[in-house]
């Protein structure tokens, strides 16, 4: 089901994250899904996360769609060119994958094959673009398309708490542009900034998933910190996880933080994103906590 | 090694806005420059009364050399509204650094051609893509200072200012969209999707054949 149709009914869309495991079993992933992920609207199965080599994302879609799933396909630009991005795209659309989340991707160096050619032939925009061309029943060559065009719930990803927000609200912009009907964002863990981008984004009239991560541990937090673009943990909640070392590794200051920033965000979101990082199973206490 | 071509006129005309002033640089016009066609254009805009100046030399990639050329037309550009160059990828960018309040224009897109090119290593590099970007990005090349290329602007992976790929480098669109902002152009990125053509082999066909 299109997340897009949830959206128009007015729902809060509540969507989580699994990433294909390196190998072909994905029987225990399936499993987890299905305990834990069952009660959310969709879910998205990362493309080679982190440039790190993994079982495919469409592959990995259509064995969850057959469980009886919603799964969005997360698609990259760093590993295809326009024709794989296509065909893949039509590929997806056979199989009935009518969620697809376009992204630029990260970097090849950022990830286990540091070696490996970055394609990049199109970014997120001009992905977006393309897709909107197949649903017009053309190719990116100006080409036909035999019988039925696809048709897809266009996703994209914004980063709100960037440190350069303004250049992001203008990608954003763009992404409008080409054809993104949704968003989802970077991980939040300061409300202020997001409610503050919600002000300037509303303006493009499409619906705003919050992102989150829920805080693992301190020493999450700090990598986080120094590592990851567009997400900061402030101090104090840092301090928060410090304070009950066994609460923490449980997963109970965790939740506790995520599920306040949920809250706190939900009057300015049209729904929230959850990426758990392998914390499947706390999810149902996360979206216990914060009401939905 | 490198050519230029000019862009089609339209192209030229839609960013030639108000007062223009010229800069020819044919420091490596003995490869592949579109030095009559630059002439009859600007003979045209001059013309039209478009025309606040006109400085043809060498090398503007060097920065020195620039300056010191640059010196006797401060006037001429301080009146202008454009800066338009007819020169390879390096030479816009680096008169976009030199002149930074100015909006500074590419008349050329910028070709590989095999060999090397004898210049010195520089601070701006041009990807010689054959379709130069420099005029939607305020004279910074998307090619060669973003990591992954990007011509549609920044990914999500810019942390305090730095690219994420190589904590060393500054974020390309970061150091476009601030530039853009200051000339007071960040409508110029609200333009349609671009998506780069890698077919640009035909353009330089021509050449090696002639040679």
């Amino acid at each position: 089901m299109k997340v897009t149709e949830l959206f128009q009914r007015g729902e809060f869309v509540v969507s989580a994250e699994v990433g294909p495991p390196k190998g072909i079993n994905i029987d225990s992933m399936v499993e987890e899904a299905k305990e834990y992920l069952s009660g959310v609207h969709a879910i998205n199965v990362t493309d080679n996360q982190s440039s790190v080599m993994r079982l495919g994302s469409l592959a990995t879609c259509k064995v969850l769609k057959d469980a009886g799933l919603n799964p969005i396909f997360q698609l990259t630009c760093r590993d295809r060119n326009r024709i794989a991005l296509q065909s893949d795209l039509l590929s997806a659309a056979m199989l009935g994958i009518d969620n697809v989340l376009a992204l630029t991707g990260d970097h090849t160096k950022m990830g286990d094959h540091p070696q490996a050619k970055p394609v990049f032939d199109l970014d997120s925009v001009s992905l977006l673009h393309t897709m909107s061309l197949l649903e017009q029943g053309t190719d990116l060559g100006g080409n036909p398309l035999v019988g039925e065009a696809p048709k897809f719930a266009k996703g994209a990803v914004v980063s709100p708490c960037s440190d350069s927000v303004d250049a992001q609200l203008l990608k954003m912009e763009r992404k409008v542009m080409a054809g993104a009907e949704y968003f989802q964002t970077q991980a939040v863990f300061e409300p202020e900034k997001f409610i503050e981008f919600m002000e300037k984004a509303k303006q493009f009239g499409k619906p705003v998933q919050l992102g989150i991560i829920i805080p693992k541990s301190v020493g999450m937090c700090r990598f986080m910190n120094a590592n990851v673009a567009g997400v900061h943990v402030p101090e104090e909640m840092i301090e928060e996880l410090k304070k009950d070392k066994e609460k923490t590794k449980a997963g109970i200051t965790g939740i506790e933080i995520a599920a306040r920033i949920i809250r706190e965000c939900k009057p300015y979101c049209q729904g929230v994103h959850i990426m758990s990082l392998g914390w499947e199973s706390k999810i149902p206490e996360l979206l216990r906590q914060a009401e939905l | 090694m490198l050519m230029t071509k000019m862009k089609a006129k339209e192209a030229i005309a839609s960013v030639a806005d108000g007062k223009v002033f010229i800069i020819n640089c044919h420091g490596c016009k003995e490869i592949g420059f579109p030095e009559e066609e630059a002439k009859e254009l600007q003979k045209e805009m001059a013309a039209e009364g478009k025309l606040i100046g006109c400085m043809t030399t060498d090398y503007i990639c060097n920065t020195d050399n620039l300056n010191l050329r640059l010196r006797g037309h401060m006037a001429e550009i301080e009146e202008a509204d454009t800066v338009l160059v007819f020169s390879c990828g390096v030479g816009v960018q680096t008169v976009a650094d030199v002149l930074e309040d100015k909006k500074v224009c590419a008349a050329c897109d910028t070709y590989e051609l095999p060999g090397f090119q004898g210049v010195t290593p520089l601070e701006v590099d041009c990807g010689q893509c054959g379709e130069c970007y420099l005029n939607m990005t305020g004279g910074i090349c998307p090619i060669t200072a973003c990591s992954k290329s990007l011509v549609n602007g920044p990914c999500g992976g810019t942390k305090n200012g730095k690219c994420e790929v190589d904590p060393n480098m500054e974020c390309g669109w970061e150091r476009i969209y601030q530039r853009l902002k200051k000339l007071g152009r960040l409508d110029v990125l609200k333009c349609p999707t671009q998506i780069h053509n890698f077919a640009t082999d035909d353009a330089t066909k021509e050449w090696k054949e002639t040679e």
